[in-house]
């Protein structure tokens, strides 16, 4: 009787995931194994796929000139921009929840960039940082200051990249603002009476506090660096005067100087410009655990600075 | 027994997806011609093209005159979508009739996979004119021997030069060498006070507007690749001709840095900012279609055009230049392979649907009569590029399995040539030449 009360519960929540469950299997799970089926053959989209002796992975290792610099580029972001984005949104939501009068539109006003299409955002900063005519330079250069040559300069085309991505911080910003509110003041207060300061209130209450909602923006920003795609390629196109992206002279793919190729825009390259849609399979199998693994261990080694340990 | 029922799902998602992998796509060669042409077409044809907005509707008068000549076939049109949009479609069964792609770099992708349909058995039964259109054109709308695509309408690069300017600087006659092309941008060429460039007589990097190897090319005769598909880069030596010129002129216009910072501030290509249009550079490589925007956004500009100038040893090809085009096929799912035989027949090989074409998008037309038809309006710039267009020396880049990837990784090594990184030329082209073969012998599977 126990057992078919149980089957019956089991039958019962295994209908109500089936929708979802339905959903993971036809559009992740399955697209998945494809792709790892397909990193071991010649595939051109149309055609059956033909087994091809590990050729994508021999020159995944050790044959494409462009992924070691895609990668490195790639590397550099999720070191640099996820970081400073994640430092720039918790000063700026610090900064808020200090802010007296006219909280609610100071709010707003660093918000309003993440609503605007990275598209979009991407041409305005390239037109800002025109090292020629846009108004950064110019100011700067009232000043006595000769500035860069942004997404015109190799040294330069990544800082400026991560400068795009500090104006679009309201994303995390929000959410870091709502956890720091959340935050109770009677242990400041208490850490007041014990006679701790401002840095010892931020590392042993706020972190502490804040680290769930941290690990969710590390964790996602380092998938997003990892995916980057939009705004190098479109920083690319609009410096070097060009209106579509895709299309093109084959200067086109990270200009200047191959500076703003990402592994994403690699792969796109090799899939629907090369017609090598194994090996950009092969190339997204080990983008994918790059991320799986990256995920893992950004789990374990923050597991130890969630409030219950650390309290 | 959970885990072992688990463990069982994995091996059986696995083979599904070994057997899903095996039956992926379809090596069928698409529609072919019927015996003999039925006497009038009939039903729906769907045509997928990336045109938008004015042009798009320039394209639309041409299907309103297919539809009347064709009462029984309605064309409907799917415009804006671009190349891998379409190709997506195609290989996942979409019945798509007809497609225009923008680039002849798919020619190769799309004849080899079977996404575009061999047009051959229709060319043969309906003994379509073929020597109506020139032979560089009817090379890059085939791949390996199979015509999966026809011409609609082309691009073709030269010289155009602002005549002021160069009157000022007392030149009469655009360059027509390389070697007369280094001497008047250099003394076309005016400094700021703090040495910077402040107008440019010819811009040599890469990368800046039109200026590509592909567009280059011609001038020296430098070949792409071998019959077998491999890298011909090395062993042509035009590219060193071309690539030596390059630096030769980059150090008499004071070198990388300070012509990368000229670059910097350059205007929008296809806006009225157009560094040719606001006199911002003297000469510049570029399309015909120049001629519409100049006509839209700068009309006082006194220019003129001429064919890109010949590198040296290479004269006797001066009148040729890069060609290349929109091209036009059918989808290897086409439901009504008759009715869309006919509509790409009529794009391609009616005199007056390419000379309507031609007038409302300013591209040149593809074929001989088109381009002798008194109704093509021609003003005294674009006929050079009509010129060009039939000129024996023009060339195109060769159709590839790899898409346009080996210009791409030319581009990556002569991008590192042209800032001074590389110094070793004849060992790059031989590394350039590697890399290409790598990337072909993948996509053919070994």
């Amino acid at each position: 009787m126990a057992s078919a009360i149980r089957r019956r519960r089991t039958l019962t929540a295994y209908t109500f995931l089936a929708p979802s469950l339905l959903g993971m299997v036809i559009f992740f799970v399955f697209p998945l194994i494809m792709t790892v089926v397909y990193s071991f053959t010649a595939f051109d989209l149309s055609n059956p796929p033909r087994w091809n002796n590990f050729a994508n992975w021999k020159f995944l290792f050790g044959g494409d000139p462009l992924i070691g610099q895609a990668a490195l580029n790639t590397l550099w972001f999720v070191a640099i921009l996820v970081p400073v984005r994640i430092a720039g949104a918790m000063l700026v939501a610090w900064a808020l929840t200090r802010a007296r009068r006219s909280s609610g539109a100071l709010r707003t006003v660093y918000y309003l960039p993440a609503l605007v299409p990275p598209v979009a955002s991407t041409i305005a900063f390239v037109f800002l940082l025109n090292p020629a005519t846009g108004p950064v330079n110019r100011a700067l250069a009232a000043v006595g200051i000769e500035g860069p040559g942004w997404f015109t300069d190799p040294s330069w085309s990544k800082p400026a990249l991560v400068m795009l991505g500090l104006w679009v911080l309201g994303d995390i910003m929000v959410i870091f603002l709502a956890a720091l509110l959340d935050v109770p003041t009677e242990q400041y207060e208490a850490a007041e009476l014990d006679g701790a300061n401002g840095v010892q209130r931020f590392r042993h209450i706020t972190l502490p506090n804040m680290a769930p909602v941290l690990l969710f923006a590390l964790i996602t920003g380092v998938i997003a660096a990892l995916q980057y795609f939009t705004e190098p390629a479109v920083a690319s196109a609009t410096a070097m005067g060009k209106s579509s992206v895709g299309a093109g002279t084959s200067q086109l793919l990270g200009w200047p100087d191959g500076s703003t190729l990402t592994y994403g825009q690699l792969l796109y390259s090799k899939a629907f410009g090369a017609n090598l849609f194994g090996y950009a399979s092969a190339m997204a199998v080990v983008l994918f655990l790059v991320a799986g693994v990256t995920t893992a261990v950004l789990l374990r080694r923050f597991s130890s600075f969630t409030p219950e340990v650390a309290s | 027994m959970r885990s072992r029922r688990a463990l069982l799902v994995v091996p059986a998602l696995v083979s599904l997806a070994l057997a899903t992998a095996a039956c992926s796509g379809s090596p069928s060669d698409g529609p072919t011609a019927a015996a003999s042409a039925p006497p009038t077409v009939s039903g729906t044809i769907q045509f997928w093209h990336f045109f938008t907005d004015r042009e798009a509707d320039v394209i639309q008068g041409v299907v309103d005159d297919f539809e009347a000549a064709n009462p029984g076939v309605k064309v409907v049109v799917k415009s804006g979508q671009d190349d891998q949009k379409m190709r997506q479609a195609i290989s996942a069964g979409q019945p798509i009739d007809v497609g225009l792609s923008y680039s002849t770099d798919q020619v190769g992708p799309l004849c080899s996979s079977g996404d575009f349909t061999d047009l051959a058995s229709f060319i043969e039964r309906d003994k379509v004119d073929l020597t109506q259109i020139p032979d560089t054109v009817l090379g890059y709308t085939e791949y390996k021997g199979k015509r999966c695509t026809m011409p609609a309408l082309a691009d073709v690069y030269g010289l155009y030069y602002n005549k002021k300017l160069l009157a000022d600087a007392g030149y009469t006659a655009p360059p027509k060498t390389l070697a007369e092309l280094t001497d008047m941008a250099v003394k076309l060429t005016t400094f700021k006070a703090d040495g910077s460039i402040k107008t440019l007589g010819f811009m040599p990097l890469l990368g800046y507007y039109e200026n590509a190897e592909a567009h280059w090319a011609p001038s020296a005769d430098a070949q792409w690749l071998n019959e077998d598909g491999t890298s011909a880069i090395s062993g042509s030596p035009g590219w060193t001709t071309l690539l030596e010129w390059q630096k030769d002129l980059i150090a008499k216009l004071g070198g990388y840095d300070k012509l990368a910072k000229f670059q910097a501030g350059l205007g929008e290509e296809f806006s009225a900012q157009n560094d040719f249009q606001t006199g911002r550079v003297a000469m510049n490589l570029d399309g015909e279609y120049r001629t519409a925007f100049i006509d839209d956004q700068a009309e006082d500009l006194d220019y003129g055009t001429a064919p890109f100038p010949s590198a040296q040893g290479f004269e006797s090809t001066y009148g040729g230049g890069y060609i290349t085009g929109n091209i036009v096929g059918i989808g290897k799912g086409s439901t009504n392979p008759e009715a869309a035989w006919a509509f790409v027949k009529y794009l391609t090989t009616n005199t007056d649907a390419q000379v309507k074409l031609s007038n409302g998008l300013k591209n040149v037309p593809t074929m001989h009569d088109a381009i002798a038809s008194p109704d093509l309006e021609v003003s005294p710039q674009f006929q050079t590029f009509l010129d060009i267009f039939e000129n024996e020396h023009s060339a195109t880049t060769p159709p590839s399995g790899i898409g346009a990837e080996y210009q791409t990784i030319f581009g990556t090594h002569t991008a590192k040539w042209q800032s001074g990184k590389e110094t070793d030329l004849p060992a790059m082209l031989k590394t350039v030449d590697q890399e290409i073969d790598a990337a072909v012998q993948l996509q053919a599977g070994s």
